[in-house]
């Protein structure tokens, strides 16, 4: 058995080692490392409730938003506020933009371009990957840059900045959004749309949406072959079998995506068990954080977040990252684009999870066809906007108590759980979307998502970072820094 | 416009204790071809986290390359705080598949780089990772907070005989780093373009009250008392923008933005020592009902009679539109020529 310590791995957000055990050319086991601390729980601590805005987003520059909607909402759950529609459509757009920003940002400058790598020299498709997606000099992926530049100024507006917007409040928004100002970011919508249609897709966003089955996916793809950069992915991807790499343990949590007013999601919330097919509500209450296996004090058996804590230990025997292993009633979850567009039950999704499973190749897919869907969702909320109605709720925060806010962030479910105490933060504990998907070993030794998707992976002679573990570690879209904090 | 890489100016890019914000930022410099604009400054990105091909064993072959002098690193830049922590160690952040503290790689490759540049308050201060009881020991790379020292101490200079550049910001702005990066490829950047905190003057001899939308009410002490009203922030939401060196306000962000256009406080997020502000941050600290962070170059005394004569003198509708959060009562028109 041969032992490959790989990283650092670039192009996810933040530092990330995986150890290999290989034999025979495939892996046997893997650890996932998430190599950095900070410390954001413990920082957290006595601080005023309502200062946790300031500090949260800064856990993130790729999701800063949805740390902050998950944040405000813990807020507002603790004071028993409800944000008027005008603040919750605004919150809405603020977070898909990120979230949108961030498949577009995965897609282009993190996933595809590997698939520019030398050994994918003879592929038929190769060249072509090259001239769109070669890192510094990949037509589309520059593209796609200068996209994301436009589209982000959708945040100026509606937050003043991003990342690390500070407009998002347990009452609201505390930017309120003028007449005009809604034209002109319908024009916007319009034209990160237009760029969607015409290079992504090449193909409107309804018709992508309305996509219901993999067999219809595939007869989209082979009726313009390489047409639009997303078939161009599903050429490789079929090239390449990304079909069979990178299960999924096959259960899938959503928090729900963009509440509604009213108390819905626009994208729902759900835990999907592909073995049965079923859909059930995620029961909070039976979330657990195991330490087990992370450089952090112990507690004597798996703690709520209410209950977590977070305390260093670096010196920990046994221990080999700074990421707790959450569990949902004891089990491994899958949480992402997939899982919420598996709760949603997308009929392409659904189909595609129950040919193949979660693998490298179905969990693009959602992240893609995300983009077709939410799109239009916005201008839907844009519209929604009613100028000289409240954004913003005034309220107290009280000095005791706890809340819990849920939300889903680009890379899947995340919840914030606070205790107020004399005024104070007596406890904040964080379950962000890769702690979930990057989790260790816990205390029975059962491997978290990746390590055991990365089980079966292949590797090449002579490989020192397998390719085949760079697309099954990418097409989570890992976040390092949510996940440690 | 085509340079042998030998000429370009070549910029090595790591992170360490921060949220990757900087990087992110950094895509949204106004551009329509952000990869041509660096190319067409002469600048060469070695390696950057976000955007290179390289990954593990690729990257540390990389750097042992610019480490042997094979490779020059024109421009090391350093995103997120230096963490030495756990008792010196520098465990806290080991650079994965390497088995190295980062804050023993960033020492070695200070040693080589001609420049040294901290981009963002997490590398120039050791900014919000530094927060509370700093659990991580976080610093900056030639300061901790507002003193200097850091992680490479007080009389470090780099190659070039600068000290370290902090473009400081939570996070910095795009045009900062660029522009940055520019001058130093093209040699326009010398210690007395720097302040004495060591952050580019061209940004950082402005304040963030230059060009707010919000100046009308302040002439008046018109305040906002609620977040979403249009008001001043100054007197009661803890807007520290009259003090706070930066230009976000005549700069604008992403696109059209600002943090007081987006409707919150200044929370000097360029400044040392920013996490820990010793009040809450959208809260104005008063005593006796004056605030007392006040404009720091003008007497105190003079600043507070100016202001309880210029709320004697506060027009209605600048009162009303206050705190409110759309436009209540619009401007009169009126005519304008003299004839």
């Amino acid at each position: 058995m041969a032992r490959l310590l790989v990283g650092p791995f670039n192009r996810v957000e933040g530092d990330l080692e995986v150890s290999l055990d290989i034999r025979a050319g495939t892996v046997k086991r893997a650890q996932v490392n998430a190599t950095m601390y900070r410390g954001f729980e413990q920082i957290l601590q006595g601080k005023l409730p309502h200062d946790a805005l300031v500090y949260v987003p800064r856990i993130c520059g790729i999701c800063s938003v949805s740390q902050s909607v998950a944040s405000a909402k813990a807020l507002a759950d603790l004071a028993g506020i409800t944000v008027p529609d005008n603040g919750l459509h605004v919150t809405n757009l603020m977070q898909a933009t990120e979230n949108l920003a961030d498949h577009l940002t995965h897609f282009y400058l993190f996933f595809m371009p590997d698939f520019t790598r030398p050994v994918y020299a003879s592929r038929t498709w190769h060249a072509e990957a090259v001239r769109r997606f070669a890192p510094h000099t990949g037509e589309q992926m520059r593209e796609a840059i200068a996209s994301r530049q436009r589209w982000f100024t959708l945040l100026g507006t509606l937050g003043g900045k991003w990342p690390h917007t500070q407009s998002i409040d347990p009452g609201g928004s505390s930017r309120a959004v003028e007449q005009a100002e809604r034209i002109r970011l319908l024009s916007k919508l319009r034209e990160f749309r237009r760029f969607l249609e015409r290079h992504l897709f090449a193909t409107p966003l309804e018709e992508m949406a309305a996509l219901s089955s993999l067999d219809a996916l595939w007869a989209w793809h082979d009726a313009a072959l390489n047409v639009g950069d997303f078939r161009l992915f599903l050429s490789c991807a079929r090239d390449l079998e990304l079909h069979q790499l990178g299960a999924g343990p096959g259960l899938y949590l959503s928090f729900g995506a963009y509440s509604q007013p009213g108390g819905a999601h626009a994208l729902a919330s759900g835990v999907w068990r592909a073995s049965e097919q079923t859909l059930v509500e995620p029961d909070t209450l039976a979330i657990t954080e195991d330490a087990a296996h992370a450089w952090l004090e112990d507690a004597p058996m798996p703690l709520h977040p209410l209950q977590g804590m977070t305390l260093p230990n670096a010196d920990k025997p046994g221990a080999y990252t700074w990421n707790k292993a959450p569990r949902l009633a004891g089990e491994v979850v899958e949480t992402g684009a997939i899982a919420r567009q598996l709760a949603s039950g997308h009929p392409l999704v659904r189909d595609a999870v129950a040919k193949h499973g979660g693998c490298v190749l179905t969990r693009v897919i959602a992240r893609v066809l995300e983009l077709a869907i939410v799109v239009p969702m916005m201008e839907r909320w844009l519209k929604a906007l009613e100028p000289g109605d409240p954004y913003f709720t005034a309220c107290e925060l009280p000095d005791e108590g706890v809340g819990m806010g849920l939300g889903e962030a680009a890379r899947g479910a995340l919840g914030h759980w606070l205790v107020v105490k004399n005024g104070r933060i007596a406890n904040y504990q964080i379950v962000a979307p890769t702690s979930w998907n990057f989790s260790p070993r816990d205390a029975g030794g059962t491997p978290g998502a990746l390590e055991k998707a990365l089980e079966g992976a292949p590797v090449l002679p002579g490989e020192k970072s397998p390719v085949s573990v760079q697309h099954i570690v990418r097409s989570f879209d890992p976040c390092m820094v949510c996940t440690v904090h | 416009m085509s340079k042998r890489s030998s000429d370009m100016f070549n910029v090595l890019w790591l992170q360490s204790g921060g949220c990757g914000g900087c990087s992110m930022s950094l895509l949204c410099a106004d551009t329509t071809d952000f990869h041509g604009q660096l190319r067409d400054a002469g600048i060469n990105l070695l390696w950057h986290p976000s955007l290179s091909l390289e990954s593990g064993d690729e990257l540390q072959d990389l750097l042992a390359r610019v480490l042997d002098g094979r490779v020059r690193v024109d421009a090391l830049c350093i995103e997120g705080a230096l963490l030495r922590g756990p008792n010196g160690t520098g465990r806290f952040h080991v650079m994965a598949g390497t088995g190295v503290p980062m804050i023993d790689w960033v020492r070695r490759l200070a040693g080589v780089a001609r420049h040294v540049v901290a981009v963002g308050s997490c590398a120039a201060w050791g900014g919000i990772t530094a927060g509370a009881s700093n659990p991580t020991d976080a610093c900056g790379l030639q300061y901790e907070d507002d003193r200097p020292g850091g992680l490479l101490g007080a009389e470090f200079r780099s190659r070039s005989g600068l000290p370290v550049i902090n473009i400081a910001g939570c996070p910095t702005h795009p045009g900062w780093v660029i522009e940055s990066l520019m001058a130093l490829a093209a040699d326009s950047l010398a210690e007395q373009d720097l302040d004495s905190l060591a952050r580019p003057r061209f940004y950082a001899d402005h304040l963030v009250h230059h060009g707010c939308t919000r100046n009308e009410f302040y002439e008046f002490k018109a305040s906002a008392e609620k977040p979403s009203d249009r008001g001043c922030m100054m007197e009661h939401m803890g807007c520290k923008g009259t003090q706070v060196h930066a230009d976000c306000n005549t700069r604008l962000w992403n696109g059209e933005g600002s943090c007081t256009r987006g409707g919150y406080a200044c929370i000097a997020c360029t400044e040392p020592g920013f996490q820990e502000p010793g009040h809450a941050f959208d809260r104005t600290p008063k005593v006796a009902g004056i605030p007392i962070g006040l404009p720091t170059d003008m007497p105190k005394a003079w600043f507070v009679a100016l202001a309880s004569l210029s709320k004697s003198a506060t027009p209605k509708r600048v009162k009303i539109n206050a705190t409110a959060d759309h436009l209540v009562m619009t401007p009169a028109v009126r005519k304008t020529r003299l004839r």
